[in-house]
């Protein structure tokens, strides 16, 4: 008895040691480079616009204000949309993928996984580039179509949402699949065989053990897409040819052309508030899952 | 007559290159406890399996009351598992689990409840319903998987070492717990042991398996006495095992000429010149200074070994081979190292074919 206790607190000891020696250069990294400029935008966006585009430093709530005005609000409201629009088909997409990968032995599924992860090797301006070539007007795309007889005059698809929303669906499926194929790959087959055995079809395997039981990849999956996608600028900036607008796009404009250093900072802080929202909700989802799963 | 519940016509199952079942035909009878009983990788679990539905038979029909099965998904067949590792699916509470089957098929909500409190009850875990399979002991987990299946009448109820991962004790209680239900319940019980004595306590009847091949069926009683392959003789209980060749028939005496020397065993259809092989329990095996008639097997005493109401005696033979020998009582006259010659009544030895291969 007395044994075990020592036991396990000089376990708890040993655990304790490493955890402050390596907190160390973590918490004044963290503070030096993700808190501190996290802080100096809160505080700019409180600040007021000088005539020259600089920053004057006395306090407004000004920028905040211009937040509430409907242009900002339909381009927040847009970006949300496209953030969803995003994180639902990658969803719908990588899930069956990850599904198909996770039930390959483990050499074809590794293939499989760098198969998926090759594109981001490549310079992601390229990438988006070579998208506008293959489907401008006179692209191979519309070629193809035409050729087909699917339609008889080219198709409009650069700068048009459509095409912002798929440069993002593929930009951010590797995010979706990661950790839907881990937390898949972790399903062990005999549950699966059980609920067939009690009766249950496929489908109704899949609702009823598969995907309860996958839950906490599709909340990593969720967060990982939903929140670069709200953020993310260059897929729009080229996609949509400076047409289609989300608050990416925004921020940017304002602590470069525009020089509105405290809008942008508003703008940003924002984001950084719907971003803590969902981390939120997912530790909360993460903790019922631990109990409940686990 | 009884009517077979499962049957499997020459049911082959090939991995790739590998042949882990072959040619196997078995009949189950409705009601009967059958064990399979081999040594690990004899191919149980694959046999279990093909019945279940998880794996395809390579050749051969596989019935379920009397309907070819082949075609049918695992979820169509009337017959339900007992995993090794349990698979309670770790999501949902004790009652969930046991009412899955239920609820698929849609039964109402109140007979579910009703069904579920008699099957906890019967597997005494009233009051468990809203745990969390993690928060179950082994033998608990494993009462639960037993409820799951059971909950759902099955024609066969499958089960795959389902005391394997519990310890000695447990497993004994369990033992006669499972015994119990399967009496009170009339359900036809297809159990995969590699434990032997498990198989004989708890059996009506005992399949034993060896890489692949069904080597004997037979009630625990039959298996044990008239073992019918060298295999089964080896495998079930301790015994002797000598390999030699018919010398002379006389009646129902049978001379065999082994590389230990010549003896004597009983039975029927062998010739002389054919080979074959006689098994001996300890128990029946006797000693003496001199030859006794129709033997000739000198040895040498090797050492003793007390088991508690057993003594064990380990015999040195002259082809370098080592026979046991047990009594209750050990014989003071014996000493390590004492030349003797061993014999038995011919009729408690059991004279087996050399199979095909
Ligand atoms: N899916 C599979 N693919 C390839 N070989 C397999 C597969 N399943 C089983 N085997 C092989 O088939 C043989 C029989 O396996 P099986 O699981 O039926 O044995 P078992 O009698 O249940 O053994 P144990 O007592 O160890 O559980 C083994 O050699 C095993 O390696
Ligand atoms: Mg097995």
């Amino acid at each position: 008895m007395s044994k075990r206790k020592s036991d396990s607190s000089t376990g708890r000891h040993r655990r304790r040691l490493p955890a402050l020696a390596t907190a160390g250069p973590v918490s004044v990294w963290m503070i030096l480079f993700v808190t501190l400029p996290m802080l100096f935008i809160i505080y700019i966006s409180f600040m007021s616009r000088g005539v020259f585009g600089d920053v004057v430093y006395t306090f407004s709530l000004n920028s905040y204000h211009t937040l509430l005005d409907s242009t900002y609000f339909k381009v927040i409201s847009k970006s949300l949309e496209a953030a969803l629009l995003t994180t639902v088909l990658c969803l719908a997409l990588g899930y069956p993928f990850a599904y198909y990968i996770a039930r390959k032995p483990p050499e074809t599924a590794s293939k499989l996984i760098m198969l998926i992860m090759i594109p981001f090797w490549t310079n992601s301006l390229m990438r988006l580039n070579s998208w506008l070539l293959l489907f401008q007007t006179s692209g191979p795309v519309n070629a193809f179509l035409q050729w087909t007889g699917i339609t008889d005059h080219p198709v409009t698809f650069i700068y048009t949402d459509a095409l912002v929303i798929l440069g993002l669906i593929t930009n951010m499926l590797p995010f979706a699949v990661l950790p839907l194929y881990s937390s898949i790959e972790k399903l062990e087959n005999s549950l699966l065989e059980a609920s067939s055995d009690l009766g249950a079809t496929p489908g109704q395997t899949f609702l009823r053990v598969t995907l309860p039981l996958t839950f906490p990849g599709i909340f990593s999956a969720i967060i990982l897409v939903f929140i670069p996608s709200l953020g993310i600028y260059t897929v729009s900036d080229i996609l949509g040819g400076g047409k289609v607008l989300y608050i990416g796009n925004i921020i940017r404009n304002q602590f470069g052309s525009i020089r509105n250093w405290p809008l942008g900072a508003a703008l940003s802080v924002l984001l950084l508030v719907i971003t803590g929202l969902l981390i939120f909700i997912y530790t909360r989802f993460a903790k019922i899952e631990d109990m409940e799963v686990v | 007559m009884s009517e077979s519940i499962v049957s499997l016509i020459d049911v082959e199952k090939r991995f790739g290159s590998n042949l882990v079942v072959r040619k196997m035909s078995l009949e189950i009878q409705r009601g009967e406890f059958l064990t399979l009983l081999g040594p690990s990788g004899c191919g149980k679990t694959t046999t279990l399996r093909m019945i279940a539905g998880f794996e395809d038979a390579t050749s051969g029909i596989i019935k379920v009351q009397g309907e070819q099965v082949e075609d049918k998904e695992p979820y169509q067949r009337d017959v339900n598992t007992v995993f090794q590792n349990y698979s309670l699916f770790p999501h949902m509470t004790v009652y969930d689990n046991v009412a899955y089957g239920l609820t698929i098929k849609k039964v109402p909500k109140e007979e579910i409840r009703r069904r579920v409190t008699e099957m906890l009850a019967l597997v005494q875990l009233a009051g468990y319903d809203k745990r969390k399979p993690d928060a179950l002991s082994g033998g608990q987990k494993q009462r639960v998987a037993i409820a799951r299946a059971l909950i759902n009448n099955p024609k066969v109820l499958l089960l795959d070492e389902p005391l394997g991962a519990l310890d000695l004790k447990l497993r004994k209680q369990m033992q006669i717990e499972l015994k119990r239900l399967q009496k009170k319940l009339g359900i036809t019980f297809v159990y995969v042991t590699h434990d032997q004595e498990e198989a004989l306590t708890m059996s009506d009847r005992i399949a034993v398996m060896n890489a692949g091949i069904l080597e004997q069926v037979g009630t625990p009683m039959e298996i044990y006495q008239y073992p019918k392959t060298r295999f089964v003789a080896g495998f079930i209980g301790e015994s002797n095992l000598f390999d030699g060749t018919v010398k002379a028939v006389e009646g129902n005496l049978i001379q065999v000429e082994t590389s230990a020397g010549l003896l004597t065993t009983c039975g029927q259809g062998f010739q002389p010149g054919e080979e074959m092989h006689v098994s001996i329990r300890p128990e029946h095996l006797e000693i003496s200074r001199e030859p006794a008639e129709g033997f000739a097997l000198p040895g040498k005493i090797k050492d003793f070994t007390y088991m508690g109401t057993m003594v064990k005696t380990a015999l040195d033979m002259a082809d370098g081979s080592e026979l046991k020998f047990s009594r209750f009582e050990h014989d003071s006259r014996l000493r390590e190292g004492d030349p003797v010659y061993v014999f038995w009544r011919p009729e408690k030895s059991v004279p087996i074919k050399k199979s095909a291969t």
